[in-house]
């Protein structure tokens, strides 16, 4: 089996908010209604977070819990434990109606460290978002220039964003111009 | 720029974010109705100064469907509501009466 590695190989950008490429993580989608607590329970067991509720993401540690919409919910965690997550979270669905797809190689994910204003800049010359209001513990789901992406704050000073795979190198180069030029906050 | 609210998600952003679908609560024709029903589903579309229905998707978000009440004129939103429903809200229409009295869309009113 060969060895996984990110889409940009970990590469960086420095300057007022550093841009990394994050080493490749298990990244597990689960569909089905959140409201089946059969659901809601399995992920959290698996994962060991509680499950948050509309639009929200529970971090600790390299674990991410978040919810993606009303059927929706993705699970990051360290890439060496995604086979049992697989088959523990298949387990504890039992007859629940859900499907659980391994996404891992599906993503980039990058984080964004710097300065909290600056941080909120170069998101918010990028997507359309109001970046003044935005609060940590939400995930948010939405346009990065012309890509689809998702965005949080597992604390204040760090932004962690994801996109498709093969847009990676689009989404690094645009945070990299986001972030040097004028700001507006 | 149009600014919506996803009731699938709760997220209120600007009208790039999502895409619009058409007219909403339209009645699917096929095999076995007439010739009639058929060109009206497939090119009849309500085209009014005022009161709309429009489906509506949050693409960049959710990715969720959802319906939308607006005014196409002054282009505010009177309401957003599931997909899952043939038609609007009562509390929707009886708010759209109160902001626009005498209003009518097809059978709506
Ligand atoms: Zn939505």
């Amino acid at each position: 089996m060969s060895d996984p590695v990110s889409a940009l190989a970990g590469k960086v950008s420095e300057g007022p908010v550093r841009i990394e490429d994050l080493a490749p993580r298990a990244m597990i989608t689960v569909r089905g209604k959140l409201s089946d607590t059969a659901i809601t329970e399995a992920l959290a067991s698996v994962s060991g977070l509680a499950m948050p509720g509309q639009r929200g993401i529970a971090a600790e540690g390299e674990k991410r819990l978040a919810w993606m919409g009303p059927d929706e919910a993705l699970l990051i965690l360290p890439r060496a434990g995604l086979d049992a997550a697989l088959s523990g979270l298949t387990e504890k669905l039992g007859s629940a109606h859900a499907l659980v797809a391994d996404m891992s190689d599906a993503r980039a994910l990058f984080r964004l460290t710097g300065e909290d204003a600056a941080l909120r800049d170069t998101i918010a010359k990028v997507a359309p978002v109001d970046m003044m209001r935005f609060p940590t513990g939400e995930i948010r789901r939405t346009r990065l220039a012309q890509i689809a992406g998702a965005f949080w704050m597992p604390q204040e000073g760090t932004v962690e964003l994801v996109c498709f795979r093969s847009v990676a190198q689009y989404a690094f180069d645009l945070l990299s111009q986001a972030a040097v030029g004028p700001r507006v906050f | 720029m149009l600014i919506l609210t996803c009731p699938c998600c709760g997220v209120t952003a600007e009208e790039t974010e999502f895409h619009g679908g058409g007219e909403a609560h339209l009645t699917r024709e096929g095999p076995g109705s007439d010739d009639a029903a058929l060109e009206g589903y497939l090119f009849h579309r309500e085209n009014p100064r005022g009161v709309h229905f429009e489906r509506w998707r949050h693409v960049y978000g959710c990715g969720k469907w959802f319906h939308a009440a607006r005014d196409t004129a002054t282009l505010e939103w009177f309401g957003f509501y599931p997909a899952q429903t043939s038609e609007p809200p009562e509390a929707l229409l009886e708010q759209i009466r109160q902001k626009r009295p005498g209003w009518r869309w097809r059978d709506f009113a």
